[in-house]
């Protein structure tokens, strides 16, 4: 090497030096507090608890797993060394074992190292009898967990696992430590209050008080492992109140520097948003708000057997009908009048990832009632007397029914609005969405029981893969009273095409097969028009000015890389 | 007057047992789920798993006992431990939040001090302020004085705090900026300048709160006034020869307050309460907070613990207005 490359490459080193500056010259702790508002608080740090997604997010800031997914949807490895596939040999050929390394040196904040034994007890600990872990889905199918060294874990599974990062990835399936925990598993999981209010994890910040429901201090990690983050050296995620103010406190006053979940209307966002003291965060994972359609009769007078496939729809049985109600619909509207920026139109349920989207649908985009009309003509479905559609003494008359939510209701009306234009009755019903969405058997208004003839609701998957998703619509998991009205299958769809194509799914490795798979899934679903989506929902986040480095991720914790955020200067 | 009070604290014993029965029942009757608020990305047969650790399979008389047991004998325990060090509810199965899996009493105790600072001070300054105006405006019915007491009653009576709260943050916090418009329960009063946050901070939910306190206690002040003023016995007393002052604040005031003491009395389980709305509005975070949200969560065992405790409450302060009126007037003795 001559002086010149030497010289070259000490001014490149610089240049990059400068690049990286808001970083580089940051230490930890140099910006002070950081304030963050979740307007529903917190009620345990401990998301093997509670399973709702306030916990994940604030428990994200105290505990880490091995991999998490960025913005875009891909792996990142946290605690591991990097991500395990078939291609560098972490996953085993037949799918059935994955080897995860961890990085070297890292410390849990109370200064011990963090071992693959602790890996094994977050394993146990979750799936140990009578804890009522809240993720102990994340874990299904693992035999077991060995730790051949300190820095190694082998899992296995006991079927081939296509997509193996259930276990340990996400902020759902966080690595919890097993000195703090061993004593909690099973039935005492819900006593050790202190454990849970206060886990010892591995991320950026450390709880000093947790106070459930209201607020959590937190402050720098000291043993975090990179020694300049985070950049603040105190946190605090407070709780309490509505959107409405936590945006206001963000945006209008400036109190807060990160304000989660606004879900508000978009014309008062806009107004907020144009104080200028912060702006919106708005990213897209998942979530699809969508009409089911009842393929099964939930009319009252059937007793025992309403709403089972034992006796099919009058009226929606017609793929016609069910046609005629989506082309009905003006879903630009709908997103303009319930969700602004944090909406889109989408025609498909499966809306994400790019991979796994499909285009086949699109012609949903468009309202058409002039052809949903001429399609019912066609179908000799002709208006009554009292301009209601009916053929044989069946009459187009429907009940649609979803949670009572602001939004819900803005859509309902206006849906309706649309399905009388081309003669069909509707009747409105809103729930309260702690017995709709509560799985409770003996409830006649649950979702699951479906005594409706349409549904609304919102649903999405956890992470990247759609598998489990997609299966949600096979024959057998249809509710009714032989599951005690459990499972996800609320149209009760059948069709022995789309359960093979779950089932060749199932034993599909290779990445672009399952696309295919699961796009050809999602046409079928809508090409059969079993369910109506809606919208293609984000979420909305507020966060100010002078906090830099938010990087909005609906993939995993949206506080997934609060140890790069910092102040603006 | 000793032994009354002894037997009405007997008889609300059966009172109290009933009271608790009813609301037991009631939340096991009313729809809702715990599970409802957990994403449905959470598979069913995870979520039967996490009811049946909360306890959620037990019939209703078991679990009905279970409460009565934890919150008669183990809750106690905890608290004489807690005071002199004793290990008496050791290993025993507390009053379990259904959210948080946190004992609820634990909970309690944390949010009590600012549910009693904000609320319990607002109603300090509104019995102060509205006795004072009630017995003006009634001593000089429709001078202005009067008429300005009333109006501004009729706004505090009608204007919901929900909206006179917003009102106030959008003036002191988004316009202004002197009020913070949320209220930071981590807050500790340790030198002058956290003090003078604290004010701050407690400005707004404190007056909303007095406002609509001193509005219904003024209205009840000034009528009650205004019934004795034209008795008889303040004639007398005028033509004894008695200064106004004595004829008022001794002889009328002491007859009015029996209506009023009643309001008050019985106005002060509310403070332990909380203030839903204002709590919310401001993000005070206290009791009633607490309440709502738990109701929101169908965390039963809290929301049963919480209107329990608002039950014993008021029976209790239903007791002491009793005892106060035989203080204030000696006719009403109930030996």
């Amino acid at each position: 090497m001559n002086i010149k490359t030497a010289l070259k490459g000490t001014v490149w080193g610089a240049v990059a030096g400068l690049a990286l500056a808001p970083a580089a010259f940051a230490e930890r702790g140099a910006d002070g507090h950081v304030n963050i508002i979740y307007w529903q608080a917190p009620s345990t740090m401990n998301p093997y608890l509670s399973g709702g997604t306030k916990e994940l997010e604030v428990g994200s800031l105290v505990l880490e797993p091995l991999a998490r997914y960025d913005e875009t949807g891909a792996m990142v490895p946290f605690l591991a060394e990097s991500v395990p596939t078939v291609e560098n040999g972490g996953v085993s050929a037949d799918l059935t074992t994955v080897t995860w390394k961890l990085k070297e040196g890292l410390k849990w904040s109370d200064g011990s190292d963090l071992t693959s034994e602790d890996v094994k007890f977050t394993w146990e600990y979750c799936t140990s009898e009578g804890g009522g872990c809240a993720q102990s889905e994340k874990y299904n199918d693992v035999v077991s967990v060995e730790t051949p060294d300190d820095l190694t874990v082998i899992v296995t599974f006991g079927v081939p696992k296509p997509f193996p990062y259930g276990p340990f990835v996400g902020a759902q399936a966080p690595i919890i430590q097993k000195a703090q925990f061993a004593n909690c598993t099973g039935e005492a999981m819900a006593s050790c209050t202190e454990q849970n209010f206060a886990p010892i994890g591995t991320g950026p910040f450390v709880v000093d008080e947790f106070k459930t429901n209201d607020v959590v201090s937190m402050s720098a990690n000291p043993n975090y492992r990179d020694p300049m983050k985070p950049a603040f050296a105190t946190a605090t995620v407070k709780g309490g109140g509505d959107a409405a103010a936590a945006g206001r406190s963000v945006l209008e006053t400036g109190e807060f520097d990160y304000a989660w979940n606004l879900q508000l209307a978009p014309d008062v966002l806009a107004d907020m948003e144009a104080k200028g003291k912060g702006h919106l965060e708005v990213s897209f994972g998942t979530l699809v708000e969508r009409i089911m359609v009842n393929f099964t009769d939930p009319n009252p007078a059937l007793g025992d057997e309403r709403a089972t496939a034992a006796h099919p729809h009058p009226f929606l049985s017609d793929i016609n009908v069910r046609k005629a109600l989506s082309m009905a619909i003006d879903r630009e509207l709908l997103v303009e009048i319930g969700y602004g920026a944090a909406g889109t139109v989408t025609c498909n349920v499966l809306p994400a990832p790019a991979i796994y989207a499909s285009t086949a649908n699109d012609g949903c985009m468009t309202q058409d009632i002039e052809g949903a009309k001429a399609l019912l003509d066609e179908a000799g479905w002709v208006p009554g007397a009292d301009g209601i559609r009916e053929k044989d003494g069946v009459k187009l008359s429907l009940l649609y029914q979803t949670s009572t939510n602001a939004v819900r209701q803005d859509f309902q009306a206006i849906i309706k609005q649309w399905w009388n234009e081309i003669g069909v009755e509707v009747e409105l019903r809103n729930i309260d969405s702690s017995v709709f969405f509560g799985g409770d058997a003996g409830s006649p208004d649950t979702f699951q029981k479906f005594y409706a003839d349409l549904e609304m609701y919102a649903n999405n998957f956890d992470g990247t893969d759609p598998e489990a998703y997609m299966a949600n619509w096979e024959c057998k998991q249809a509710p009714r009273p032989e599951t005690q009205w459990q499972g996800n299958n609320m149209p009760r769809y059948c069709s022995e095409e789309y359960d093979a194509l779950v089932a060749e799914m199932a034993k599909t490795g290779e990445l672009n097969k399952r696309a295919e798979l699961a796009k050809a899934m999602n046409d079928m679903l809508m090409q059969d028009y079993a369910i109506i989506p809606l919208v293609y929902r984000g979420r909305v986040s507020a966060a100010s000015n002078t906090l830099g480095g938010v990087v909005m991720n609906s993939w995993d914790s949206e506080l997934w890389n609060a140890a790069d955020w910092y102040r603006e200067k | 007057m000793l032994h009354y009070t002894i037997r009405r604290l007997l008889i609300s014993i059966p009172t109290l047992l009933f009271i608790s029965l009813v609301i037991f029942l009631l939340l096991d009757l009313a729809p809702g789920d715990p599970m409802a608020s957990i994403p449905l990305t959470v598979p069913p047969e995870v979520k039967e798993k996490m009811r049946e650790a909360l306890g959620l399979g037990e019939p209703v008389h078991i679990r009905f006992l279970n409460w009565m047991y934890q919150f008669f004998v183990v809750e106690p325990q905890v608290l004489i431990d807690h005071i002199f060090g004793t290990g008496f509810a050791e290993g025993k199965q507390r009053i379990i939040s259904f959210q948080s899996r946190s004992p609820v009493m634990a909970v309690v105790a944390e949010r009590m001090p600012q549910t009693l600072w904000v609320v319990g001070l607002s109603y300090i300054f509104a019995t102060l302020i509205a006795v004072p105006i009630g017995i003006v405006s009634a001593y000089r019915q429709y001078s202005w004085f009067d008429q300005l007491g009333t109006f501004i009653s009729m706004i505090g009576f009608s204007i919901p705090t929900f909206f006179s709260g917003v009102l106030l943050i959008v003036v002191f916090s988004v316009i202004l900026g002197w009020f913070p418009s949320i209220y930071d329960t981590t807050l500790e009063v340790t030198d002058w300048s956290s003090f003078l946050q604290q004010v701050k901070q407690m400005a707004m939910p404190v007056f909303v709160l007095t406002l609509y306190n001193a509005a219904q206690v003024s209205r009840f002040m000034r009528a009650s006034m205004l019934d004795n003023l034209n008795q008889d016995y303040v004639r007398t007393a005028r033509a004894k020869g008695m200064s106004e002052r004595v004829v008022v604040l001794m002889h009328v005031l002491r007859n009015s307050m029996i209506p009023v003491v009643t309001v008050i009395a019985l106005g002060v389980p509310n403070i332990f309460g909380g203030a839903i709305i204002t709590e919310q509005v401001f993000q005070v975070n206290g009791l009633g907070q607490m309440l709502i949200t738990a109701i929101y969560a169908s965390d039963a065992p809290m929301v049963q613990t919480l209107t329990f405790i608002f039950a014993v409450l008021i029976v209790l302060f239903n007791l002491i207005a009793d005892i106060l009126y035989g203080i204030l007037d000696p006719r009403i003795r109930y030996d």
